[in-house]
């Protein structure tokens, strides 16, 4: 592949391809696109955190003027199945019906209403009368293992293959790893950090609640229209979720409101599915706010024991982490999830003498949890670089010298990692280039000002991967067409990220042609190659590189058509610049012309390719955060961040400081204003925006993001994933700037200003 | 009841419940540019402007626009491609969902701001504006040069 | 979501009492609070055509009608002249500018929400409300009490000689408050307000500075998700310092 310098489409900082429609407000979302006369649906929820429906009556709800249906738990297949948009078959358990009668978090649907007016179905809703069978619900996971309350004891749970699951004990799955004497290694450590860190169930919040909306197209097949990340796993899950041929189903994906991994599980889309299947009218359901933060996929809970153990010279020699994680009441991307606590924050460290890892997920009558962006890493790596820098204060060294010292570099093989070598990484560079930025040298460790309040610095390293090894998989056609415009179809899904655009500029630099002769389709399940869907950092890595061998197919079949057409000899002609040319005479043929003559009794050149990777190429990150912290009020105030990525080459480099901007906000969110809290009957009390708290425009500070590309060689002219990894360094850089700044560790997110006044008063 | 206004430059007239926000009843007009993102007024996604002035759109009772004007921003279409253009130079449209909402404040902001307005005052005008992909800090470089663009570079 | 079956628009103050009588029956205020419950009303009130969407300033007080905006207390020139910004202060991070040229003065005094900023900024006033039947009423006792079916047509601020800051302590910039406070210092002494303990803002006053910093921490501080009892008594009392403090460095300057 070209150098980098030498590249035109890529590593531009272009716009993205719809930007006019979404500056301009044009209707491209879910609810602008949908038929007219959709049929509204909406859904009366369980108002308990366990309960048995003993008796549903719905006679006078389907009396209701301009009801089409009601339907209860007696009128939906009974057909366990996952909601998680994983590849076939899921590492999820089966444990969800459309409706159940065994209801297992505030929240969980009771019936289905669906009429030809909000109104109607308001007024539908009112009327069903429920008697429940009332249980004292479970909602601390850390009681949960062997808890006399069994949240799944339905004798048709299954998951698909073999994960350490123990459904009677609460157990939705469980793993452990390692290599070397940990107890050992850290027996013989100069000091040990022995600690627990706890992170909430934040939300991803992404603007465009849960919504979905389905229709009977000419040939009698379900049409849906949701807000997915997920196109082709939602069409497999509603087709199972129904019992009905996958062959019957069909998803296009409109824009998206954001994802950041909700849109990663089927929330909405069961619910029209089946209205609309079963009554043949278009129907539409839009989620509340509420309905989005209360029943939808956050971020798992989770409390993680670590055990770091270094020497005075600074060598960190022993991790050892014990994760418990909280499914919830229903299991998806638990093991998935809880998998990568460990896997991707362990890794940090390149000398260790030993690691080990164990990782339990339980089952709970809280809110299910699902994918958000850094999916288990994210708490993980708050776990291990928060207690990396106790480490340091214990040894009484400069964090950033140990993570200089020990952190992983390129080349390296990590057993942590699933043995894989790290083909590219630029750590170091990240880290000696934050120091810069953010004035560690001068900064470190705090400053006192005038007004009593204190300045500090810390910092935290952040990885992640791009695509699941041996499972992703990324699809790309591309066909020729009149002038020699060229259509890209992709199944992965652009939610706002930009990668209908990204990997345009990707299939131009291999076709050598403008980015704007080359037109991606959004996704439809019907006519788009296989993509698993974007999620897990997948897409700029995996379907980038199924662009890349798709285009050089074509070009193979450009070459072959125009020498077929021109009569040259196939070895004379070359393909360079969007032209073919015969290299004996020089003589050269546009690719319009080559176009229009296959149109005319030739062969139109069209070509599909996949990719899938047998490894996982780690993005890097270094995050340095400065603060203000006010004694009197334990107020933690952000003054600057500082980042450095190697995302490899950044495909388009205004996009991915875009997508490091965003998740560092996220993620400064988390550290310090996301949380979550349950009322003893199991209602939680964030439930909207007026009480969860994202951060505003006047929350946050400058965020100074800078790359340090390492260039992967598995990867599209050298590109790495960058959407998660962003989101790890400000929980652990600002826990670690508050210890700096005062002396002060708060191990549980969100780090509040009460937080760190009570831990000063205490002290 | 019957409501009569103008929105974006055109009288309407349409039977409506008095209970209608005027959000719903914008988007019953076609102008699907106006969002719902909160019950809670917290996110800005349904800002339009009343008269000339900025507000929730999902707090305005209908019948409180009868005769006035209201703006959508299908209404401002060439401003907003305009600013449009510099925000996605930034990259700072990603999912577009906030956008509508956004823009609509930005170019309320453009009319009360003067153009060397601080950092401050122009994140204090738009803190009501919840965006979840940016980070807010490309809009606001994008802001900046936007509202400079007269002043030769 | 906002849900009545009939709109009543009345052209008279005594008209808009009249039909508040009825339990059944709301008035609309920015309708920002009214919209996140469920309940259904019969009849809304609407006082837009009552002519209170002003603030009208003579030389011995504000005249603030019940449909004046919150944006347009932040931006009015001679409020906040005469309160050096406390006004201005008190709202400037509630929500954003969109929410404040919804919500209402009517709307919020009458609510008299524990976590109101604007209701704390005031009661160091000498302000009053004016009710259509009751007639004015002193904030600190229209706070406090109970004023079935009245309606509030006006806020009245006087003139008097005080000076007065305000300061809010919030866990994020545009969050409701885990605790408020605004001092005034006037020719008898001090007044503060202490709000969102969670409870309704207090009006208490002392001759000096530690007293009024004793009476401060008198109140009833309490706990809900936002902090505890304990973090907003503490929090009180550093920002009623601060307050003290800034009106300290105001005679200075």
């Amino acid at each position: 592949m070209k150098p980098v310098s030498e590249l035109r489409a890529v590593n531009q900082g272009i716009r993205k391809k719809d930007y006019k429609a979404l500056v301009t407000g044009q209707g491209v979302y879910t609810q602008d696109l949908a038929p007219e006369d959709c049929l509204t649906v909406k859904l009366l929820r369980s108002p308990h955190a366990s309960a048995w429906i003993k008796s549903i009556d719905v006679s006078r709800a389907r009396l209701v003027p301009g009801i089409e249906c009601v339907l209860t738990w007696e009128d939906v297949p009974h057909i366990r199945y996952t909601q998680a948009g994983q590849s076939y078959p899921e590492p999820s358990p089966y444990d969800r019906y459309i409706l159940d009668r065994q209801l297992r978090y505030v929240g969980d649907p009771v019936a289905i209403v669906a009429g030809d007016s909000a109104a109607a179905v308001e007024k539908a809703l009112k009327l069903i009368r429920v008697e429940y069978e009332v249980q004292e619900p479970l909602l601390d996971f850390r009681k949960a293992l062997d808890h006399p309350h069994v949240v799944h004891p339905e004798e048709d749970w299954k998951i698909l293959f073999e994960q350490g699951s123990e459904v009677k004990r609460n157990l939705i799955c469980h793993e452990e790893s390692g290599t070397g004497d940990i107890e050992a290694v850290l027996a013989d450590c100069d000091a040990v950090v022995d600690q627990i860190y706890y992170t909430p169930s934040d939300n991803q919040t992404p603007m465009e609640t849960f919504r979905a909306c389905a229709y009977l197209d000419t040939y009698g097949r379900l049409n849906l229209l949701p807000s997915t990340q997920i196109p082709f796993h939602v069409r497999r899950i509603i087709a199972t979720a129904l019992g009905i041929p996958k062959s019957q189903v069909r998803v296009v994906k409109p824009r998206i409101g954001g994802g950041f991994g909700a849109k990663q599980t089927v929330e909405a889309e069961p619910y029209p599915a089946i209205v609309t299947w079963l009554t043949g009218k278009p129907s539409m359901i839009v989620y509340t706010r509420e309905e989005t933060m209360t029943c939808g996929c956050p971020r798992h809970e989770m409390q993680i024991h670590v055990r770091v153990g270094g020497d005075r010279d600074g060598h960190v020699r022993a991790i050892a982490m014990e994760t418990l994680s909280n499914g919830g009441a229903y299991g998806e991307h638990s093991t998935t999830t809880m998998g990568l606590t460990g896997h991707k924050a362990i890794s940090l460290y390149g000398k260790l003498d030993a690691y080990s890892f164990s990782a339990s997920a339980v089952y709970t009558n809280t809110q299910a949890a699902g994918a958000y962006r850094g999916f288990g890493a994210t708490q993980g790596i708050h776990a291990v670089e928060s207690a990396v820098d106790e480490l340091c204060h214990k040894l009484g060294l400069d964090p950033a010298k140990v993570r200089e010292q020990n952190l992983v570099r390129q080349g390296q093989v990590s057993p942590s990692y699933f043995g894989e070598t790290i083909t590219s990484c630029t750590l170091d560079q990240c880290l000696l280039r934050v120091k810069e930025m953010i004035g560690w040298d001068e900064k470190y460790p705090r400053q006192e000002l005038p007004n009593g309040h204190i300045r500090s610095v810390g910092m935290a390293m952040s990885m992640q991967g791009s695509a699941i090894s041996n499972i992703d998989v990324g699809g790309a056609t591309m066909k020729v067409n009149d002038e020699g415009f060229v259509n890209l179809l992709i199944g992965a899904a652009d939610m706002g990220t930009g990668c209908d655009t990204t990997l345009a500029q990707i299939a131009a630099e291999c076709l050598e042609i403008p980015v704007d002769q080359v037109v991606t389709a959004q996704v439809d399940t019907d006519t788009s190659p296989y993509d698993s869907g974007s999620y897990a950092s997948s897409t700029a890595f995996l379907t980038g590189g199924a662009v890349v061998k798709c285009a050089e197919q074509l070009m193979e079949k450009i070459k072959a058509e125009a020498a077929r057409q021109k009569g040259w000899a196939l070895a004379d002609v070359e393909y360079h610049d969007g032209q073919v040319e015969h290299l004996p005479t020089g003589t050269t043929v546009t690719l319009g012309e080559v176009a229009y003559a296959s149109e005319v009794g030739g062969v139109p050149m069209v070509s599909t390719a996949t990719n899938t990777c047998p490894n996982s190429p780690p993005p890097f990150m270094v995050g340095a955060a400065e603060i203000d912290l006010d004694p009197e009020t334990g107020k933690v105030t952000l003054v600057d961040y500082a980042a450095v990525v190697d995302c490899g080459t950044p495909l388009n480099p205004n996009l991915a400081r875009v997508q490091t901007e965003g998740g560092i906000v996220q993620g400064i969110g988390m550290a310090l204003t996301e949380d979550v809290h349950y009322e003893a009957n199991g209602r939680m009390v964030e439930k909207n925006f007026l009480q969860y708290k994202i951060p505003t425009r006047t929350d946050i500070c400058p965020i100074r993001v800078e790359f340090a590309p390492s260039y992967e060689p598995q990867g599209p002219f050298g590109a790495k994933s960058i959407g998660e990894v962003v989101i790890n360094t400000p929980c652990p850089a600002i826990a670690n700037a508050v210890q700096n700044a005062c002396g002060v560790r708060i191990r549980e997110m969100p780090i509040t200003a009460e937080k760190v006044w009570k831990a000063l008063h205490r002290k | 009841m019957i409501l009569e206004l103008t929105l974006n430059g055109k009288k309407v007239s349409a039977e409506v419940p008095e209970d209608m926000v005027l959000l719903d009843f914008c988007r019953s007009q076609g102008c699907h540019s106006v969002k719902r993102g909160c019950e809670t007024s917290n996110c800005g996604l349904c800002t339009v402007w009343l008269d000339e002035t900025p507000v929730l759109s999902c707090n305005v009772p209908a019948f409180r626009a009868a005769g006035r004007r209201v703006t959508t921003l299908e209404g401002l279409r060439k401003e907003a491609e305009e600013f449009g253009g510099y925000l996605a130079d930034e990259g700072g449209e990603q999912c577009g969902f906030c956008n509508p909402g956004f823009i609509m404040n930005v170019l309320a902001l453009e009319r009360e701001l003067s153009a060397d307005a601080s950092d401050e005052e122009i994140l204090a005008f738009l803190s009501g504006n919840l965006c979840r992909c940016t980070g807010y800090v490309s809009q606001l470089r994008a802001i900046r040069r936007w509202m400079k663009r007269g002043e030769s570079e | 979501m906002l849900n009545f079956r009939k709109l009543a628009c009345p052209e008279t103050i005594e008209e808009a009492w009249k039909l508040n009588q009825v339990r059944t029956n709301c008035v609309l205020g920015g309708t920002g609070w009214l919209k996140m419950g469920d309940r259904p009303w019969n009849t809304a009130i609407d006082l837009s055509r009552l002519g209170l969407d002003t603030i009208e300033e003579t030389e011995e007080e504000f005249r603030i009608g019940a449909m004046v905006t919150l944006r347009q207390l932040e931006q009015h020139k001679g409020l906040n002249a005469y309160t050096e910004r406390a006004v201005y202060d008190s709202v400037k991070h509630i929500v954003g500018t969109q929410f404040r040229n919804c919500a209402t003065v009517g709307g919020t005094f009458w609510s008299r929400f524990g976590f109101s900023d604007v209701l704390t900024c005031f009661l160091v006033l000498d302000a009053s409300v004016v009710l259509a039947h009751a007639g004015t009423v002193p904030l600190a006792e229209f706070a406090s009490g109970t004023y079935p079916n009245e309606i509030l047509t006006h806020v009245v601020v006087k003139k008097t000689a005080l000076q007065v800051v305000y300061d809010s302590f919030r866990n994020s910039d545009t969050d409701l408050p885990v605790v408020t406070v605004a001092v005034a210092r006037t020719e008898e002494g001090y007044r503060a307000a202490v709000g969102a303990r969670p409870a309704r803002a207090e009006l208490v006053t002392a001759e000096t500075e530690a007293e009024l910093k004793k009476h401060v921490q008198g109140l009833i501080y309490g706990s809900n998700t936002r902090a505890s009892g304990e973090y907003r008594a503490a929090l009180a009392d550093t920002l009623t310092g601060r307050c003290l403090g800034r009106l300290e460095g105001d005679e200075q300057k």
